[in-house]
């Protein structure tokens, strides 16, 4: 065949939820959107924990949620920290969150993506799946196309939205960034989805109809290392998962798998899996470096979104929030870059400014150095959790022993086992952290 | 010019089907829908036969209206056009209805550019030389066109189509004909011409481990036990 190669407005590599968002805004408005995608349909690649917030996606499509295949909507909110025989919840319900239109739904990514894809041609974007991008073309220092690993495979564009992904090999090519992510900026997680039926879940979840609990879960869930546990409930399955950061799993010789069969065998959470089959195993890596593993974020012809610009809030696990929202700012930028016809860097920072504007640097600068000062302060994930269930333990236990005294026992066997001005500083530290 | 004509289909990816245990029917919810891996090595033959031949390559697919996605991606294979065959007519069609309306397809096609040849998964020049593969040895068939041909996998996977021509592929949009277009007697095709009727569909159960039996030692030790064995299950005499 002697087809020349196309010139398109946009080339979107990679079709996650920050690509598909650009993709989808940018040909809403007329521009030629071309979307590559390794994997062989939208969403094939992409994992994510499982829960979705309506108000960020309603930015990119209103009203997704009458018709976009979801699970349920999240009603109750339950936090747990875990020791090795114990758990202290805390949970939290609200008549709110049951009414449309709703907070957050927990989705199956691989069918919602899908969705999002047919939302994202009906637009006007061609998506080609089964394609990967080699590397960027460069002319100078400006990006003018990419090469993928097709015979004829170079295509050409105004602009490159690099939507690849944790690992962006064009983020790395171009120089935005590091070559490797440091393994104290990355979680290593982990994910089984678990067929259960419906009657099952709501009775064991306390929930009616389309409602569904998301439970988070810290300290023995991760074997004391820097991450958590998660368990969302979709229709007929449980989303189970949990990650911890790479450099801990590497010190410790754990492999994420073995994390993940130790968190399903602790006594509180075994009962709710029981009889559960598992039906899919995914593993993602998640950026955890925050606010300063943040890379540049665009350059002549080049903007970078979602994980590729390791856009994620862990504190929040908020990470497709974010790479929609980085997806929507980089279409809006694009769109003036187009009016004014200039793709220079210079232009394409006000994807940059929109971004810094936004709530999601305010929140990742508020959290900036939380990833670092948990990563240095493990015994909020040993000492501080064994000391919260062991002082309920000794309260709840009827021996006969004065509550006073109880009290007493706690509060000196803290003491002995912690200096009281370390502790101080602990909670002190945790404070500044993340307030 | 030759005509080759390719019959695919789209079904749901065999590596992720389940059958729901409960109602002993195919889980398709959430299943990727591909092009049948039966169907890939008929498309390289029809792409080689192009290459070699410069024949014209028609694909033909039955199917709901979204395998049309299947045709845009055989399209980028190289294939000159694709037809959808889609009715309601056709819904429920067995292995004898769907051979029926595939072959007016054909027909169909035929009257635009006599068809020479027609491959289906699991191939027809003036006349054919085939070499067919069997146990152990090769067969060499020939015949005169038009025919039909079937392939196996050894003939190989398509080509990585190129970037254009994938592009190409997903701008077309397909045709899609109905029972008037193909000509075919609505009583000869869907659930009216299927004498195939299915009473109930169940997973096969699973399969008792073999017994294995070791025996260290000498051949007769050997050849008593299994004689043994046979004896019991009355498969010889005692």
């Amino acid at each position: 065949m002697t087809d020349k190669p196309e010139r398109f407005d946009v080339i979107v590599v990679g079709a996650g939820p920050a690509g598909m968002s650009a993709a989808y805004l940018l040909a809403k408005e007329g521009l030629n959107v071309v979307v590559i995608e390794r994997g062989d349909f939208p969403g094939s690649k992409n994992v994510m924990g499982g829960v979705l917030y309506r108000h960020p996606t309603e930015e990119i499509i209103p009203g997704f949620w009458r018709e976009a295949p979801l699970e349920r909507h999240v009603v109750e909110t339950q936090t747990w920290v875990l020791t090795e025989k114990a758990a202290f919840k805390a949970a939290h319900r609200h008549e709110a969150f049951a009414q449309e239109p709703y907070n957050s739904f927990t989705v199956l990514r691989a069918r919602f993506d899908k969705w999002m894809g047919q939302q994202v041609r009906a637009a006007g974007a061609l998506i080609v799946p089964e394609t990967v991008v080699e590397e960027p073309i460069m002319q100078g220092d400006k990006v003018v196309g990419v090469r993928t690993g097709r015979p004829d495979g170079d295509l050409y564009a105004d602009v490159v939205i690099a939507a690849d992904g944790v690992n962006s090999l064009l983020a790395q090519k171009v120089g935005l960034r590091e070559k490797e992510i440091p393994t104290n900026e990355a979680a290593l997680a982990v994910k089984e989805v678990i067929a259960l039926p419906r009657e099952v879940i709501e009775d064991r979840f306390q929930i009616t109809g389309d409602q569904g609990v998301t439970i988070e879960m810290y300290a023995e869930a991760t074997w004391g290392m820097v991450g958590t546990g998660f368990i969302y409930t979709n229709k007929d399955s449980l989303s189970v998962g949990c990650g911890a950061l790479i450099s801990q799993l590497v010190e410790r010789g754990v492999t994420p798998n073995d994390l993940l069969e130790h968190m399903k065998s602790h006594p509180v959470v075994a009962p709710l899996l029981e009889g559960g089959e598992t039906r899919e195993y995914l593993a993602h890596l998640i950026p955890e470096g925050g606010l300063y593993g943040m890379p540049k974020l665009s350059t002549h012809g080049m903007l970078v979104v979602g994980d590729a610009a390791m856009l994620v809030n862990s504190m929040h696990r908020e990470g497709s929030n974010l790479a929609m929202l980085s997806g929507k700012m980089a279409a809006q930028a694009v769109l003036r870059a187009k009016e004014w016809n200039d793709f220079s860097a210079e232009s394409l920072a006000y994807y940059d400014q929109l971004l810094r504007d936004s709530f999601i640097y305010k929140d990742l600068y508020k959290y900036r150095n939380m990833a670092r000062f948990f990563e240095t302060h493990p015994e909020f994930f040993g000492f501080y959790p064994e000391l919260l269930n062991e002082a309920c333990r000794e309260m709840l236990t009827v021996d006969g022993v004065s509550k006073r005294s109880k009290q007493r026992k706690i509060f000196w066997d803290a003491l002995r086992r912690r200096m009281p001005w370390r502790m101080a500083l602990d909670f002190y530290g945790a404070w500044r952290s993340i307030a | 010019m030759l005509h080759v004509v390719v019959c695919i289909k789209q079904v749901p990816d065999t590596t992720q089907v389940r059958i729901d245990p409960e109602t002993n029917t195919l889980v398709r919810e959430g299943i990727p829908a591909i092009i049948n891996p039966f169907d890939m090595p008929a498309i390289e033959a029809g792409m080689q036969l192009k290459d070699r031949y410069g024949a014209t390559v028609s694909l033909l697919c039955m199917g709901p209206p979204q395998a049309s996605e299947a045709l845009q991606k055989a399209l980028s294979y190289g294939a000159d056009r694709g037809v959808l065959l889609s009715d309601r007519a056709l819904i429920g069609s067995d292995t004898l209805a769907t051979s029926k309306a595939l072959a007016c397809g054909v027909e169909a096609l035929g009257k635009e550019m006599p068809v020479d040849l027609v491959i289906c998964g699991k191939l027809e020049k003036r006349r054919i030389r085939v070499r067919r593969v069997l146990e152990g040895a090769e067969e060499v068939l020939d015949a005169p066109l038009p025919a039909l041909l079937t392939v196996l996998k050894e003939l190989g996977e398509p080509r990585y189509a190129s970037l254009p021509a994938v592009i190409r592929g997903l701008r077309t949009s397909i045709p899609v004909w109905g029972v008037k277009e193909i000509e075919v007697n609505t009583d000869e095709v869907g659930l009216a011409g299927s004498p195939t009727q299915v009473r109930r569909i169940f997973a096969p159960p699973q399969r008792e481990p073999g017994e294995v039996v070791s025996a260290d030692g000498e051949a007769e030790k050997i050849a008593n036990l299994i004689l043994d064995r046979l004896i019991e299950a009355g498969f010889v005499e005692g």
